[in-house]
């Protein structure tokens, strides 16, 4: 065995290879080799520290020291002062921006402190399949001591202290919530965990449940205990395979310890959870359409009030919340409510569970702490945005959220602040945008999904969508009028206004969002028949410069339409009306003589 | 298995499962207990985790290591699947991505077998509920 006695790592990540990170391993190596220490000191390259701001980084192990914005010419320093005499290279350490300290343990920097992991304590860490690793990581032991050693009415404040709301996108406290169920008399009850994470590109919930089923299971359990109900059903999507198949293994495991089941842990309280599969429509995320999909009937929303809490499934009250709240319950009730609530912001307590997707390096699930910024997800955690290219836009919560421009990345992210800036918590999806994306076209892809999605049964959003959608596809297609714009306005006020549930009241949000933030885009569809960020095809025109053109036919035997003419050797000639606009050309193109505008 | 009566009982389990753990970790051959945790989410297999922690599993006998395999839920590292969490006695645990079976070899080959890292490590950029 090796036994190196320093490991200098080096990030590889794409912001910090764009700086040299490969010279500086590169010149690291051959200067190790030349003082004749390749044995004791070993260079490794690694994936992104999500730090890219300060990139490229160094970290020496073992004494965690993190050097930032390395560039080549700092490798003579830092072997000869570091390795060989272990004095700090001190101009090359993290300046704490708040108080101008320089921190040399990775340790203590404030990088570090961005994500802490509450609801995905143990996804990436134990066996989801095994519950003994579950309750070797205090698994199931706020259950044991809500039953044996707190009333109700205790564990209903805890939660209520801990200032909890609702993680599936409203933002409901959760604690009021099971306040609420339990102040409803009633024979029988029940607890509901909404798994139906319909939202494109959000998967935290799936995740959650692949990686700690158990963990939902016993907060269930926990309510179930608090408003009086016996069972609990977990509403899952079909096309969670992996979700249902952890969850039926954990359900059976819990109760072959008894720990779910009859008289769990001889307190003589029984909880039984079943499950029940959605066939993947989006408006059953919504808890009435929810709740009568679970009964059998159609997926459609009902009017509130009557709340579930008071007339739920079956007609007796329901508790219904999402997968991530559940997955904080055990941990607040294990750590206290006053710990829980020192997270976070004001009036958002505790962390929330993001799915970052879209034109961003590192796509994956982070869970910050309640008014973390924008520009912290995305540019210290996320890495920044791909190939170097600009932001444009994130979009948060989904078909009912909105777009946030760069004058929004220093918002503290929290259910209050994303609302009043148009856009709005919603399940965790973030996705973010690059220059080369078209708003106009972003709204119609989301109003395509909610037509899709809608259920029908109130006009608003049946037709009012509809014509929403048509409007905008007029105007990606270069049709658009001054005109519209104002129409697609009012279209979306009367739709919120008007319809029936969730869905129909949220729908127009992409659309008004992008009008607000990028007016300047539609206009550039409607006026000048552009459109900017070069996506919408109907607005695109390739054309052949005579003068670049050699004549080589390589584009006129590619095109798939036989748009283009012209004679070998000559300049070629592209026909308008015959062109498809589908870049084959362009692409092909050794001598870039066609342009794109 | 058995079932847990009461919460004095799910303590002392609590105990016993957590002492399992520790002392797979300090067995008896401190130097070839190797932990292996492959991310095993719905990202991770499709980008091929299944077969990676076959390849764990077989290549670790074949070189006759005395190691755990054990699957994991979503690391959260997407970009970077499949994943891999390899724990070496006594050293803090390493994170691999884009593990495939090239890299599996080399795993064993550099790290388990020699103790020298290779290229691809995740560094981990978050706090715990505990820290």
């Amino acid at each position: 065995m090796t036994d190196y006695k320093m490991h200098l790592l080096i990030c590889g990540g794409t912001g910090c290879k764009a700086s040299e990170s490969d010279e500086i391993k590169k010149r690291l190596n051959q200067l190790i080799h030349d003082l004749g220490l390749a044995d004791e000191v070993q260079v490794v390259l690694t994936g992104c520290f999500g730090f890219c701001e300060k990139g490229p980084i160094v970290k020496v192990l073992p004494d965690n020291t993190f050097y930032v914005q390395v560039t080549p010419n700092d490798v003579v320093e830092i072997v000869e002062e570091h390795i060989v005499k272990g004095r700090l290279v001190k101009r090359l350490l993290y300046t704490d921006p708040t108080n101008d300290e320089q921190i040399s343990d990775s340790k203590g920097m404030d990088f570090y402190k961005k994500q802490i992991r509450i609801a995905l304590k143990n996804c990436g860490f134990i066996n989801p399949e095994n519950i003994d690793e579950y309750i070797a990581r205090d698994g199931y032991q706020a259950l044991g001591k809500c039953l044996s050693e707190r009333t109700p009415e205790e564990v209903i404040k805890e939660v209520k202290d801990s200032g909890l709301r609702g993680r599936g996108g409203g933002g409901f406290p959760t604690g009021l919530k099971w306040e609420i169920t339990k102040n409803v008399e009633n024979d029988q009850k029940y607890v509901v965990c909404n798994a139906d994470e319909g939202d494109p590109g959000a998967f935290m919930d799936r995740s959650i449940l692949e990686g700690d089923p158990h963990s939902v299971l016993e907060a269930m359990a926990i309510c179930g205990y608090c408003i009086g109900a016996d069972k609990g059903l977990v509403y899952i999507r079909a096309e969670y395979p992996l979700a249902i198949q952890r969850l039926k293994i954990a359900i059976k495991q819990a109760e072959e310890y008894g720990l779910i089941g009859d008289d769990i842990l001889g307190t003589g309280f029984n909880f039984h959870i079943e499950l029940r599969y959605g066939a993947g429509a989006f408006v059953c995320g919504e808890e009435t359409a929810l709740i009568h999909s679970m009964e059998g009937l159609r997926g459609e929303p009902t009017f509130k009030p009557p709340f579930p809490s008071v007339s739920g499934y079956m007609g007796k009250p329901t508790n219904v919340n999402n997968v991530e709240t559940f997955a904080n319950i055990p941990v607040i009730l294990n750590k206290g409510a006053e710990w829980f609530s020192k997270i976070g912001t004001e009036k958002s307590k505790g962390t929330k569970v993001f799915a970052l997707a879209g034109k961003i390096n590192n796509v994956g699930l982070i869970e910050v702490p309640m008014g973390t910024t924008l520009r912290e997800v995305i540019y210290d955690i996320g890495g920044g945005i791909k190939d170097g290219k600009e932001f444009k836009a994130v979009q948060t919560g989904g078909p009912s959220g909105g777009c946030l421009t760069k004058d929004f990345l220093d918002l503290p992210i929290d259910y209050d602040n994303l609302l009043a800036s148009g856009s709005m918590m919603g399940s965790g999806g973030m996705i973010v945008m690059d220059e080369n994306d078209c708003m106009v076209s972003i709204a119609k892809f989301y109003l395509d999904f909610t037509l899709e999605e809608s259920c029908g049964k109130c006009t608003p959003c049946r037709v009012g969508n509809k014509r929403l959608y048509e409007l905008l596809d007029k105007i990606t297609q270069g049709k658009g009028e001054e005109q519209d714009i104002e129409k697609l306005k009012e279209l979306s006020v009367v739709i919120k206004d008007t319809a029936l549930c969730g869905l129909g009241q949220t729908s127009p949000n992409p659309v008004l969002s992008t009008i607000k933030n990028f007016e300047d885009e539609y206009k550039a569809h409607v006026l000048d028949g552009k459109c900017p960020a070069g996506q919408c095809k109907s607005l695109l025109r390739y054309d052949i410069v005579e003068d670049l053109c050699t004549g080589c036919t390589l584009c006129f035997r590619n095109c798939p339409v036989g748009a283009i003419s012209g004679e070998r050797r000559q300049p070629h000639y592209i026909d308008q009306t015959l062109c498809i606009k589908c870049g084959v050309c362009y692409e092909k193109c050794k001598f870039n003589a066609i342009t794109l505008t | 298995m058995t079932k847990i009566k009461t919460l004095a009982d799910l303590r002392k389990m609590k105990e016993e499962a957590q002492s399992k753990i520790k002392l797979r970790e300090n067995s008896a051959n401190p130097d070839q207990v190797v932990q292996v945790k492959v991310g095993m989410a719905t990202c991770g297999i499709a980008s091929g985790a299944k077969e990676t922690m076959k390849y764990f599993v077989e290549e670790l006998e074949q070189e006759a290591i005395d190691a755990v395999v054990t699957q994991t839920g979503c690391m959260g590292y997407c970009y970077a699947e499949p994943t891999v969490e390899v724990k070496l006695p006594g050293k803090e645990p390493l994170v691999y991505g884009h593990v495939n079976k090239e890299k599996v070899h080399e795993i064993i080959d550099k790290y388990i077998k020699r103790g020298e890292l290779v290229d691809g490590i995740i560094p981990v950029s978050f706090r715990t509920i505990d820290d």
